[in-house]
């Protein structure tokens, strides 16, 4: 990865709504080049999509959401790959990692309501034959998520004007 | 007989005039929603690990006095990283001084050249605090303009035009507030000639050199012949780590100059406050195990913010200059008829976006105004929008 791939990916994480302008300004390169380095990340799976940072509690919307210790039998030929696509294909189910230590994938799952969750990890989840066992933890409080604080604290604190 | 104040305090000090900043601060203050390209420090604030060393430091209970010159181990500290980053060699012993902040160190080193009467070279705009520090100690500040024509070069002949058989020393601030030139190695080197030939001393205030976006970096003026012998060099923690609320700053000089300085700074201080140089010690160990990851990625992000700056100010028809250091932009505004003062004065009314006029650094800042970038993205782009609207309506 070069340096301008990295310059922009700073940038576009800091705020994805600048115009191809101001980022071919803020990293010295042309238009041309810029719009051609995001679109090939783009392309090549670097850049995934374009989306804010939400924090739903302060939102009307009800939702629950909770991280799932999930242990499976590995399957012949395919590992965790086909367990883990077995259950990143549900709606419910935001995130999935493939973990080392005492258990095996890492869910993170969303539901409206506290029932809803419960049915699925009952209904959907244990009911996989290559699913083992479940340990589910639901998230009381977000603090920070992706580097975002969520109540930040630090507001800036510098004078107005200074020499 | 009425009491009268003024004739009890000390002349030269009472005749200071007050920071024309203060005025617009003052004003600044009152208006909500502001958005205020006027500060003049990093919009970071301290990276965690530095400031957790201090925490730990606390609950260690390390509350004592340090040595009056700052902890050994962070001058040895300073010592490797004034040779690693600057090719210059100082012996942490005696040639190393712990300040509070850079600003202690200007002080100490006018104190310690200037006797009354003797003239300090001033190159301007620059920062407020090197004329009233000269006249603090009985010598006669001696302005040495600069123009954006030349990029704010100093230029050795203007220079030489300023010397007296008074002249002791020049200041040397760059990288530069608020214009955020950098001297060019050729310029620094006539510069060097000029001062070698009037065997003058050299105050460099250094305090932005991490803060330099030319590709071979900051050139400190003691690295060129003949010239650390008469040089005090200042730097600190200020700007490149994020630390301008922890007051830590230092200044590196021959042994002899150490020491009298030294003898106002042990008089006066006895010592910087130890948490800070707990923190400023950890800023640079770490930063010698990782290449200065801190100070890295924190000009990067400058750097992109500094190209936005120039590109959109020169976009809305002002002449600006590329700045190649510090985190100001010194964008003209002669062309719109306005005086410094009139123009941000008008643009905080009208947009709530706060700049400093140029002439608060000295006459030949007139026409330009100071923006610092050091910024959050969306907000600098907020101002900039607000500015070329209220352009628009001039």
């Amino acid at each position: 990865m070069d340096q301008l791939q990295m310059d922009l990916l700073t940038i576009l994480q800091e705020d994805c709504r600048l115009p191809l302008e101001k980022l071919a300004v803020m990293t010295g390169k042309s238009l041309e080049t810029v719009a051609e380095t995001i679109s090939n990340m783009e392309k090549d799976g670097v850049i995934l999509r374009y989306s804010p940072v939400i924090n739903w509690d302060k939102t009307a919307r009800e939702r629950v959401e909770a991280m799932i210790e999930v242990r499976v039998t590995p399957q012949r030929d395919q590992g965790f790959d086909a367990v883990a696509e077995r259950i990143y294909r549900f709606d419910e189910v935001k995130t999935v990692y493939l973990m080392s230590g005492a258990y095996d994938l890492l869910l993170l799952v969303e539901a409206r309501t506290l029932k809803e969750l419960a049915y699925f990890v009952s209904t959907k989840l244990s009911t996989l034959e290559t699913v083992t066992g479940t340990a589910t933890h639901f998230v009381l409080k977000r603090y920070k998520s992706d580097g975002v604080v969520f109540e930040d604290k630090n507001k800036d604190k510098r004078l107005v004007v200074q020499a | 007989m009425s009491f009268d104040p003024e004739r009890y305090v000390n002349q030269s000090v009472a005749a200071v005039p007050k920071s024309g900043i203060r005025k617009f601060f003052d004003v600044a203050q009152t208006i909500p929603g502001a958005i205020s390209l006027g500060v003049g420090e990093p919009d970071f604030v301290t990276p965690y690990h530095i400031r957790n060393a201090a925490i730990n430091s606390l609950l260690d209970g390390e509350t004592a006095y340090t040595s009056n010159l700052g902890l050994m181990e962070l001058r040895e500290e300073i010592a490797r990283y004034m040779e690693d980053r600057f090719q210059l060699r100082y012996q942490p012993k005696d040639e190393i001084l712990v300040t509070v902040g850079a600003s202690e160190a200007i002080d100490l080193a006018l104190r310690a050249l200037v006797n009354p009467g003797e003239e300090v070279l001033i190159p301007e705009p620059s920062y407020v605090s090197y004329a009233p520090g000269v006249v603090f100690t009985g010598g006669v500040p001696a302005p040495v303009p600069t123009h954006a024509g030349n990029g704010f070069q100093l230029e050795a002949s203007e220079l030489e035009k300023r010397i007296t058989d008074k002249t002791k020393a020049i200041i040397l601030p760059y990288p530069n507030n608020p214009t955020g030139a950098i001297l060019t190695r050729e310029n620094l080197e006539k510069v060097a000639d000029v001062i070698r030939r009037h065997d003058l001393m050299v105050i460099s205030d250094e305090i932005y050199a991490e803060l330099t976006y030319a590709p071979e970096g900051h050139t400190s003026i003691a690295t060129l012949p003949g010239m650390q012998e008469r040089t005090i060099v200042i730097n600190g923690f200020s700007k490149a780590f994020a630390m301008t609320g922890w007051r830590m700053g230092f200044l590196c000089a021959p042994a002899y100059f150490t020491g009298i300085m030294y003898k106002i700074h042990q008089y006066t201080i006895m010592c910087a406050p130890r948490q800070g140089q707990v923190a400023a010690l950890e800023a640079l160990r770490r930063g010698r195990e990782d290449g200065m990851a801190d100070v890295r990625l924190m000009r990067e992000s400058y750097d992109r913010r500094r190209r936005l700056m120039v590109s959109s100010f020169r976009e809305m028809g002002l002449d600006c200059f590329e700045p190649l250091g510090a985190f100001y932009v010194f964008p003209s505004i002669a062309k719109t008829g306005l005086t410094s003062d009139e123009f941000c004065t008008r643009l905080l009314k009208a947009e709530s976006v706060v700049c400093v006029p140029g002439t608060a650094f000295g006459a030949s800042g007139e026409g330009h105004i100071r923006c610092c970038y050091a910024t959050a993205l969306d907000k600098l782009n907020q101002a900039l929008d607000r500015i070329r609207r209220f352009l628009s309506t001039l």
